[in-house]
């Protein structure tokens, strides 16, 4: 969007609009990764695999998943995270990604539909 | 926490001066402006001597002792440079008892630097920091990144003899 | 007679999961065990978990097998599993709780954090964003109702209306002592004058605290928004984000929140074609805790050494350079937004009588579940430590939980059904804080804990007032003596006659709470004070000087490797024979318990 002085109210909602359609997930597939990139997550490694991500998905020509980087989603010691949401499920939360593991993600879950269970959430828990 | 001022002779160039002037210029009419001031200077010198606190003082029209107590009041305000070699000796109770006390003036003696400051041209700066946890390894100190335990007495002098180009 | 039915699944999916190996492992062991007339075992078709369908969000349980009477469900259990089931459960009749398939953890979510325990139990509203929008992109925060609170209080309500909207929420401050967010703001707003501020304390200092950092980090725009909120509600144009120098990312975002919002016309003159303007300015600290104090932080802003002044004047009557100022903290803030859009009733309704909405704690220590976490106030420590935080680790035994940090006490097991909220903290001995909540087991020394706030205090004590500078120091030595094994009787009372001292005497807060850790240990933990004078022991095995390392003569296997790591040579012993610890050498430095492969070295 380019940069324009919001002067009211009905300009800010018109704004608003266009901003929530160019960050929903879309739908059919449409696909949206986030990667915590707070200081914690940083630290435990959350760059390169954002990095990674966005490589993949842009070299495989995935023109309906979308990679952005958010703040802290509050589990330090599960960090880096990576949280995939798709339109009408639940977000699957992935814990301690590297590299390689953000590569299977995007091979398995993004295209491939099938969700790497190993890495998610309900794993790490059950093997405390 | 005491600070030490520091006795390295004071090399900045003109082209620091230059920037420095410049940050003070941006805020001289600014409220408050000291602190954003010193922190800047601090980036642009890596440290800040009495010289750099003199010439924001003339700058900023504050008296000198004014921004030294500022200085010296925050902890991330530093006086005495790093030296190019940055050695560490730990003095915790392992490597105490292991005879770091020993080493550390065997260093100080080899150098010329005494603990907590730093060489007059720069080159070297001593300190002994609190335990670094690697106990097993005592005697332990560091020098810039790189790690020495069970360091002997006799080999002081050699390791430091690596830095000296 | 028949005590136990197990169902085990033959359907064709779990064939793939070595369900033939299960069912005859079963068959064997039943058999061994001669529990044949006590047990039947019953093939059935799927139980309907073990969905394999590579689509499913459940994904494969592998061989499931449920036990009745006690419908005790097992899944992915492998044919090695069996002779653990039979003993520990069909013998033992305890349920093997490693193999048990859960629904709260393992059903139909499994792999989505919202389902966990650790997140369900929580309500976000400071963290509302946090985690979820790119909190370098100003139209995603645009996209989630941002700016929409402030173009709301522009257009829709006069100043007074916003104070009495926050006054009725019933917010307080979230950075301390707990004062009405709403009533400052009044007190601001009724001062005439051209010039007011606005100032956000983002000092945060305690350590173990990081909720501000993350607020800043994961969404700063709810921050700034706020800010200007509050400048419309007090009749100030500009605004001050005081924050620590050690937060790089968080300072980068800010200031990228701000240009944004400035390109946008968000903040700056004439907002929204209302006449309203209000600017922001980022300041950095340079390492001083003291800072985190309301004066002292405004001190600091002036360029001066951040050192605290006696109140009244409060702030809000004169503030930074004199003039009326509201200061609060980044955990405050990001609750305006919501309370403007969703009501003063909606937030009201959370929390307890005079503790309204949500904390954020910073959850760490001996947790199984580390990390930031928002609760209603009035949530049970109980529910904190056991449900969202896992309970503790390696089977230890819960001990007391610390808030405030520096400032704040321990909590101990006993009281673990405390509802958490300002008023019930400060009736134990604690308090909110920042909210810093650090959980500790059978292994931490209390006494230590407080020698260890109380070197922090002390190294932080600004030095100008005297009960503070000298008083911290003079505790400190105490606890020192204590944990040194030095200490006599007479001392514990010395120490909580000084702790009354310095708590009434101190210039500001820092020094005023300093005394809680040793308060509330020597209120709740006496007995460990007293074992460590009277005894000359620490049992938690941490003060050094009160513990000895030995070698267990029927253990040790001769191997040296102690000797070699000892630092001291306190350790001597002939190969392939028992070592022993010289204890006049030994330093206590843990080197050899950490080298014995043996487990033959022991604190005591």
């Amino acid at each position: 969007m380019k940069i324009i002085k919001i002067k009211n109210i009905a300009e800010l909602n018109a704004y608003k609009e266009k901003a929530k359609n160019k960050f929903a997930v879309k739908e059919n597939g449409g696909m949206k990764i986030i990667v915590g990139m707070a200081t914690c997550g940083i630290a435990a490694g959350a760059a390169p695999v954002l990095e990674i991500l966005n490589e993949e998905i842009k070299s495989k020509k995935l023109e309906n998943v979308s990679v952005a980087q958010a703040g802290c989603i509050g589990l330090c010691q599960y960090e880096p995270i990576v949280e995939v949401f798709e339109s009408g499920k639940e977000k699957i939360t992935y814990v301690k990604i590297d590299a390689k593991k953000a590569k299977e993600i995007v091979n398995s879950h993004i295209i491939g539909g099938r969700i790497v269970s190993n890495y998610t959430i309900g794993e790490a828990i059950k093997n405390l | 926490m005491k600070k030490k001022m520091t006795t390295v002779n004071f090399n900045g160039t003109q082209e620091q001066e230059a920037m420095l002037a410049q940050v003070i210029d941006e805020y001289k009419n600014v409220k408050g402006a000291l602190m954003p001031v010193l922190q800047k200077a601090q980036r642009i010198y890596g440290y800040l001597p009495i010289e750099v606190q003199k010439m924001i003082a003339d700058g900023m029209d504050v008296s000198l002792e004014e921004i030294y107590g500022v200085v010296t009041f925050y902890s991330q305000f530093i006086l005495n440079p790093k030296g190019e070699v940055a050695i560490a000796v730990c003095m915790g109770t392992a490597c105490y008892v292991k005879g770091s006390g020993d080493i550390l003036n065997k260093i100080s003696a080899n150098i010329g630097v005494k603990s907590g400051e730093t060489s007059s041209d720069g080159k070297y700066s001593l300190e002994a920091t609190r335990c670094i946890g690697a106990c097993g390894l005592a005697p332990v100190m560091t020098i810039n990144d790189d790690v020495y335990g069970r360091i002997k007495l006799e080999e002081v002098d050699e390791i430091l003899a690596r830095y000296k180009k | 007679m028949i005590r136990y039915h197990i169902l085990i699944c033959g359907g064709t999916k779990c064939e793939n999961s070595d369900c033939k190996g299960v069912i005859s492992a079963l068959e064997d062991s039943i058999k061994h065990n001669g529990l044949e007339n006590e047990i039947k075992l019953v093939e059935t078709g799927c139980h309907g978990l073990c969905l394999s369908d590579p689509n499913s969000i459940i994904g494969s349980l592998g061989t499931v097998i449920v036990v009745y009477p006690d419908a005790v469900t097992y899944a992915k259990v492998a044919p090695g599993d069996i002779k653990e089931i039979v003993e520990e459960h069909f013998i033992n009749n305890r349920p093997v709780k490693r193999l048990v398939y859960d629904e709260a953890i393992n059903g139909e979510n499994l792999f989505s954090l919202n389902e966990t325990p650790f997140y369900k139990n929580q309500s976000r509203i400071a963290l509302k964003s946090c985690g979820i929008i790119d909190p370098e992109n100003i139209d995603e925060y645009i996209a989630n109702d941002g700016y929409q609170a402030l173009a709301k209080v522009l257009t829709e309500m006069e100043p007074g209306e916003v104070i009495k909207t926050i006054k009725d929420s019933g917010l307080r401050g979230r950075g301390g002592a707990g004062f009405l967010t709403g009533r400052k703001w009044e007190f601001a707003a009724d001062q005439v004058s051209d010039k007011k501020y606005v100032c956000c304390n983002a000092d945060e200092g305690d350590p173990g605290a990081f909720m501000d950092r993350s607020v800043l980090e994961g969404d700063p725009h709810s921050v700034v928004e706020a800010m200007a909120i509050a400048g419309y509600a007090i009749g100030a144009d500009e605004g001050y984000i005081y924050i620590r120098a050690e937060y790089p990312i968080a300072v980068n975002r800010l200031e990228i929140a701000i240009k944004q919002a400035k390109e946008l016309g968000l903040l700056g003159n004439d907002i929204l074609g209302t006449g309203f303007n209000f600017d922001l300015n980022i300041r950095l600290g340079a390492g001083a805790f003291v800072c985190g104090e309301e004066t002292a932080l405004l001190t600091s802003l002036e360029g001066n050494r951040g050192e605290p002044r006696p109140r009244p004047p409060y702030p809000a009557i004169k503030g930074l350079f004199g003039q009326p100022t509201v200061l609060n903290n980044v955990e405050t803030y990001a609750n305006i937004t919501q309370i403007i859009l969703n009501g003063a009733e909606w937030f009201a309704s959370m929390g307890t009588e005079k503790s309204k909405g949500t904390k954020v704690f910073a959850l760490g220590g001996k947790i199984t579940n580390t990390g930031l976490v928002e609760i209603p106030m009035g949530t049970t420590l109980r529910k904190v430590v056991e449900e969202i935080g896992g309970g503790v680790p390696n089977n230890k035994k819960f001990k007391a939980a610390q808030t405030g940090g520096p400032s704040g006490g321990c909590i101990p097991a006993s009281l673990i059904d405390t509802p958490i909220d300002y008023e019930n903290l400060s009736a134990v001995g604690s308090m909110m804080g920042s909210g810093g909540l650090i959980i500790m087991d059978e292994d931490t020394c209390m006494v230590d804990i407080a020698r260890y706030f109380l070197d922090f205090t002390v190294d932080e004590s600004c030095g100008k007032c005297v009960p503070c500078r000298i008083g911290t120091k003079r505790i400190y030595e105490l606890l020192k003596k204590i944990t040194s094994g030095l200490g006599e009787m007479e001392d514990l009372d010395k120490l909580e006659i000084l702790c009354n001292h310095v708590q009434t005497a101190s210039l500001c807060q820092l020094g005023q709470s300093a005394p809680n850790p040793i308060l509330s240990t020597l209120k709740y933990f006496r007995e460990e004070y007293i074992a460590h004078v009277k005894d000359k022991r620490c049992v938690a095995g941490i003060c050094k000087n009160l513990l000895k390392y030995i070698i267990l003569a029927e253990k040790c296997k001769g191997c040296t490797a102690c000797i070699q790591v000892c630092p001291t040579g306190a350790i001597t012993g002939e190969i392939r024979k028992a070592h022993i610890i010289d204890q006049e050498k030994c330093i206590k430095c843990g080197a050899c318990e950490q080298k014995c492969r043996f487990a033959a070295i022991i604190r005591r």
